[in-house]
């Protein structure tokens, strides 16, 4: 057994996997499956300061080893995540992420204020969300946008702060460096990648927002390669995601440069793959002698 | 709600039409608690995302899925051989709300057809079905809903079995001895089913398809437009606030 606990910005997760933002809820669901404890951390719904009510409908389509979804943060607001789901989020053993999303940096820093004043683990920042018209994905695109909407965030934050960051962009390191420069403890990535499905009977696109945020096995070689170019880059801790479905998948993002990672769309092909995924992981740094997954972190050989 | 994914084996399958497909997968634990109108969510090797299919029938630790062949998932899920196994989360969602004592017209429209069966073979004799299809080779299930008691009516869209038009027709004629509809089917049909329920004040059920991710009520993809009492309207979803609404609480 080795030891697959890792320690982020000073949070201790039991383990490196945690559930990603947008496909767990606050993770009651997923908690009639398994005790949430299989998670090292949960990464919450993405919540505003007041509720959404999401796109119309329909928000899913499948692509070839993926998918694509425009949900629009659909939520209940911060207040009621504070209220009906935090305290029951802190009694299952995992580590409570709140993932933050606004339409203005004042929504964003509102939002953190009062999140501050609770017992959630850590804050994530959603600059990176393709799916809603304002906010979301405009911050996270530029270097001067994420620095500006990070040292903001910054300033109000009293917990540890993760910056999730969008793959649409062209520079995903320069990106994470103005992040880091600002004060974001860590960063996590990738959210989706933006895409678009058309009904060919129709003439219409699938979704109806037009277009979608792309996720799945698909966008995996994508996630590993920015990954590595982040770790790279930074120094603060860089948590990996984008399409994670294997133990084998968990172990390549690691070595790309990921000190913990994230799945999402895997659960809702298998709902058990974390318990696969650690106990895969743990198997295979067994096999290789080593006694913590942190040996692993960033151990890819390019030279 | 406890929630599990588990395999089951393929103990018989049969092709119905062209298109249709009739599997009966062997689970005692999840056969014992799955009720009339809920559904499962199908893995299908190679696929991302599960296949939403409702429930058509429950006989002993035998659940019935009959589903049709729409794209390249249904297509790979139809190959499945018997003594394979099929993975599914199940059961999941909320059913249709019966009463045996109640005289319950049931009504599908064509691949909305499946799920009426479990549902009005709760009622029995007190069940009456109207089924729509587009014409005579789509028919399905006739002989399964016979055998459950049910007095059985067959709509085509041709005329070419049963009543030439639409399930609304015959509806029309034997909705005011009713005392619930339940109904699934493609969406122009379920409205005006709701319609003509509110008209003749009879409660109706519907049951509603959208696009799906999760299944359990976690990704909030599976929207549907429900009306909040105010003039307005708020969006839930079809894998845990429904498949079955009711027709009156459906933004149309």
């Amino acid at each position: 057994m080795a030891d697959l606990s890792v320690n982020i910005a000073g949070v201790h997760f039991n383990n490196p996997i945690i559930a990603a933002s947008g496909t767990i809820g606050f993770g009651r669901e997923y908690g009639e499956f398994y005790p949430l404890s299989v998670f090292g951390g949960i990464s919450c719904k993405g919540t505003t300061l007041k509720e959404r009510p999401g796109n119309p409908p329909p928000r899913i389509a499948e692509t070839p080893m993926g998918m694509l979804n425009a949900v629009g943060l659909q939520n209940p607001g911060v207040e009621h995540f504070i209220k009906e789901d935090l305290p029951w989020l802190k009694r299952q053993d995992t580590v409570a992420i709140a993932n933050v999303a606004g339409s203005t940096c004042e929504d964003y820093c509102k939002t953190v204020e009062i999140l501050s004043e609770t017992d959630i683990d850590m804050i994530e920042l959603n600059i990176s969300c393709p799916n809603v018209k304002e906010g979301g994905v405009q911050f996270g695109t530029s270097c001067e946008s994420v620095a500006a909407i990070t040292k903001a965030v910054r300033a109000c934050c009293k917990k540890p702060l993760i910056i999730k960051l969008s793959p649409n962009v062209s520079d995903i390191a320069s990106i994470a460096k103005a992040a880091e420069s600002e004060g974001a403890d860590a960063v996590s990535l990738i959210n989706t990648l933006t895409g678009m499905r058309i009904d060919i009977n129709t003439r219409r696109p699938i979704i109806a927002n037009i277009t979608g945020g792309m996720s799945g096995p698909a966008v995996f070689p994508v996630a590993v390669r920015m990954v590595w170019q982040v770790k790279n880059a930074v120094s603060i801790p860089v948590i990996g995601m984008g399409g994670i479905t294997t133990w084998k998948d968990a172990v390549e993002m690691i070595m790309a440069g990921a000190d913990a990672i994230q799945i999402g769309t895997a659960l809702f092909t298998d709902p058990y793959s974390p318990v696969k995924i650690a106990e895969g992981l743990d198997k295979f740094l067994d096999s290789r002698g080593m006694k913590s997954v942190t040996e692993l972190t960033h151990t890819v050989i390019t030279e | 709600m406890k929630y599990d994914a588990q395999d089951c084996k393929l103990v018989f399958s049969q092709k119905l039409t062209q298109t249709i497909y009739d599997f009966r997968l062997q689970n005692k634990e999840l056969a014992a608690i799955t009720k009339p109108g809920q559904f499962v969510q199908v893995l299908v090797p190679g696929k991302t995302l599960r296949r939403p299919i409702s429930v058509c029938d429950v006989e002993g630790d035998i659940i019935r899925l009959v589903f049709e062949v729409r794209g390249e998932g249904t297509e790979i899920l139809s190959q499945t051989r018997t003594g394979d196994s099929i993975n599914i989360i199940a059961p999941l969602g909320k059913g249709f709300e019966l009463d045996k004592n109640k005289k319950t017209v049931f009504i599908g429209g064509g691949i909305g057809v499946p799920p009426m069966l479990y549902s009005a073979k709760q009622c029995g004799e007190n069940a009456a079905v109207i089924n729509g299809f587009r014409n005579k080779s789509a028919i399905i299930l006739s002989e399964d809903f016979e055998k459950a008691g049910c007095s059985l009516i067959i709509t085509t869209d041709d005329g070419s079995f049963g009543i030439h038009g639409f399930v609304t027709q015959p509806l029309e004629e034997i909705i005011d001895s009713a005392d619930m509809i339940c109904a699934c089917g493609p969406t122009p049909m379920l409205r005006n089913i709701s319609k003509l329920a509110k008209e003749h004040n009879v409660p109706c059920q519907v049951s509603l398809e959208q696009r799906m991710a999760c299944g359990i009520g976690a990704c909030l993809g599976c929207a549907v437009a429900i009306n909040d009492g105010n003039g307005g309207t708020v969006y839930k979803h079809v894998c845990k606030d429904g498949p079955v609404f009711s027709g009156e609480e459906v933004a149309w």
